[in-house]
């Protein structure tokens, strides 16, 4: 009886101890699968709002997860409207008003472009296992794909969100849907990632479905049209002056 | 009789003058301040009507359940069609398309970077229409501190003591930080034409106010308006007929339980305006009701004051021979005449006073300094109906009932022991 019960034991322990290693390695190839030295990506946006849908399209220049400078194609109202992020900061540039505004405080809250994003969600730059203790809280299937689904518990505390459940496909390792949570537990965002592609020797997902579940309106989908991984980006590309350019 | 009575009264003025001069003061009194009560109570309502609630307010149903937050999102389109439909169909009113939105107001520097900013509300009005009621109705002229109001697109005016805050002079460009009705960020350069203060704390603090037109441009909203202000021809706002003219809109429009489908709201029935209303016209009463009463008290005990005047005389007459019944009845009589002298005069000066207060006002906007509700700079009285008859309670009952309570002792009296009061 006793031999059973120290037997019992030490599986439930090995096996914890598997699954916590487990968890932070799926994070680490999820952050391989997702970020990269640098990329060039076009891509429309499309905002499905509570009284109809608008499509935005948009070049974007990023050098690893601190620099990014992305240029509005269209629509008409947009276009040549410009935005900077160098490490912590945001610049936005508007050509009818031939301004450079700096997006700080609680304007990071703000929509970026009407979708379901914020600033804020673009500004959060850091690695996931910087900021997110991983446990790994069971297996599901999401169209037909195997995942794991894990918790993710903020360890910092200037986090957007809390929470997050992240649901990784187990062969590939890319998220397919993750829940955003505020530390009260509410629910303050869904994100689905489908149309896996490889490219470059990596999985990555090619759209991305954004909801808000604050806001109504039937969430924001997020194509990529054409991305390039690890492309040569000249350094002015980064600089402010290119905002008027 | 009548004639008999009045003549004694004209001819003898100690019992008439003195009756007659504290029952006009009293009801002069009563109408003045039942006017003024409810033009002050009123004031407060039209300035809060004429800035943010209309005396009668069209929006879309789901701005209605959030209009705290002015949510431009769920903002009404097809306004001009809509605008029209309202000025057939509610031809008593005056319809005003208004877009409220709030933001940040950037001033740049020379170099075009950011110098000051500050968070602002902003009004989207009719500014540029020649003959727009919108610039008297929110007394814009008046309230000028510097520069001039709008005289072309793309110009604002800004609150006199946000324009300090932030340094701007008329002039200067500004640039407004906000959001679009679609929620994406807008950046829109204004020039400030001119400074207003208008008076009251909430609206000084950081306000710009725009050309609906130019708003529609920054904020996305062709043809479009966060709300339709609606003000009754008449200038005062009327509870009763604001709340029919909503539901007749409403019963039109039905109930499909869409977020976009216009709605129309009077002003009691908009949020926390709508328990002010309640509660003015209630107060309104029980302030005027207890001065009608103190007033009555007064009169009353100057007609019981009357009745024991004359105590002397009521023993001559009794011990002359006339009967008790009749002595009291001329009593009464007499008090009828005097307060319907004192009512009628009394309500005619008050009226007057009342109306003087109404046309001219009284301006207290040096004592509204701090204020953080919105109070009228000016107060002025106004007469309604009920003005006309309210002093006739406490001038005509009030004395009657103090003359016919001092006359009971009438009926007290012994003939027998007349003569020896007469003696002493």
């Amino acid at each position: 009886m006793m031999k059973n019960i120290i037997i019992l034991a030490a599986t439930i322990l090995i096996s914890s101890l598997v699954n916590g290693q487990d968890a932070a390695s799926i994070l680490k190839n999820v952050e391989k699968n997702m970020s990269s030295e640098n990329r060039i990506f076009e891509s429309t946006m499309i905002v499905h709002g509570a009284r109809s849908s608008r499509t935005i399209t948009s070049k974007t220049w990023a050098e690893g997860n601190k620099k990014s400078f992305t240029e509005y194609l269209t629509p008409a109202r947009e276009q040549g409207t410009k935005m900077l992020k160098l490490e912590n900061q945001l610049w936005i540039y508007s050509p009818s008003t031939d301004r450079i505004i700096q997006i700080s405080g609680h304007m990071l809250r703000q929509s970026v472009m009407g979708s379901d994003l914020s600033y804020e969600d673009m500004m959060d730059d850091r690695k996931l296992t910087d900021i997110y203790s991983a446990t790994l809280a069971g297996e599901e299937e999401i169209d037909g794909r195997k995942t794991w689904v894990l918790d993710l518990t903020a360890t910092v505390s200037d986090v957007a969100y809390q929470k997050v459940k992240m649901w990784v496909d187990s062969e590939r390792f890319v998220p397919l849907r993750e829940d955003l949570f505020a530390k009260s537990g509410q629910l303050l965002k869904r994100t689905t990632f489908s149309d896996v592609k490889q490219i470059g020797g990596r999985w990555f997902p090619s759209k991305v479905v954004y909801k808000d579940m604050l806001k109504s309106g039937d969430g924001t989908e997020f194509i990529m049209t054409s991305v390039k991984f690890d492309q040569q980006i000249p350094d002015y590309i980064f600089t402010k002056a290119s905002l008027k350019q | 009789m009548i004639k008999f009575l009045l003549q004694g009264l004209l001819r003898d003025k100690t019992r008439s003058r003195i009756p007659v001069i504290v029952v006009t003061i009293g009801v002069t009194l009563t109408v003045f301040m039942h006017a003024y009560i409810t033009g002050f109570m009123g004031d407060i309502i039209e300035t809060n009507a004429k800035v943010t609630y209309g005396h009668l307010k069209v929006m879309t149903r789901g701005y209605a359940d959030n209009m705290q937050q002015t949510p431009n999102d769920l903002a009404l389109v097809n306004v001009t069609t809509l605008t029209t439909e309202l000025q057939r169909e509610f031809p008593d009113l005056t319809w005003s398309p208004r877009i409220q939105f709030g933001g940040l107001i950037d001033a740049p520097d020379e170099n075009g970077e950011t110098r000051t900013q500050g968070p602002a509300m902003g009004i989207g009005l009719d500014l540029l229409t020649p003959g727009s009621p919108e610039i008297s109705r929110m007394n814009l002229q008046k309230s000028l501190v510097r520069g001039s109001l709008p005289g072309k697109p793309g110009e604002v005016l800004l609150s006199d003591m946000f324009s300090k805050k932030l340094q701007v002079d008329p002039g200067d460009r500004i640039t407004f930080i906000g959001s679009t009705m679609y929620g994406s960020m807008t950046i829109y350069n204004f020039i400030v034409a001119g400074t207003v203060s208008m008076g009251h704390e909430a609206l000084d603090r950081g306000t710009v106010f725009a050309d609906i037109e130019d708003v529609r441009l920054a904020l996305d909203m062709q043809d479009a308006a966060g709300e339709i202000l609606g003000f009754y021809k008449g200038g005062f706002y009327q509870n009763d007929i604001a709340a029919k003219d909503a539901e007749l809109f409403n019963a039109g429009e039905g109930d499909n339980g869409d977020e976009f489908a216009p709605v129309m709201k009077s002003l009691g029935q908009q949020g926390t305006m709508g328990t002010y209303v309640n509660m003015t016209s209630s107060w309104a009463t029980y302030i005027s009701m207890a001065f009608v009463f103190a007033m009555a008290l007064v009169l009353w005990n100057a007609g019981l004051l009357g009745g024991l005047r004359r105590y002397g005389e009521m023993g001559i007459r009794l011990a002359m021979g006339e009967g008790k019944g009749h002595t009291f009845r001329t009593l009464i009589y007499e008090s009828v005449m005097i307060g319907i002298a004192g009512s009628v005069t009394g309500t005619g000066l008050g009226l007057f006073f009342a109306w003087l207060m109404q046309k001219y006002g009284i301006d207290i906007s040096a004592f509204m300094k701090g204020s953080s509700i919105m109070l009228p700079s000016m107060i002025r009285a106004n007469i309604t109906p009920v003005d006309f008859y309210l002093g006739f309670i406490p001038g005509l009952l009030s004395t009657i009932i103090g003359t016919a309570l001092s006359g009971i002792g009438i009926f007290k009296r012994q003939t027998a022991r007349l003569f020896k009061e007469l003696e002493a």
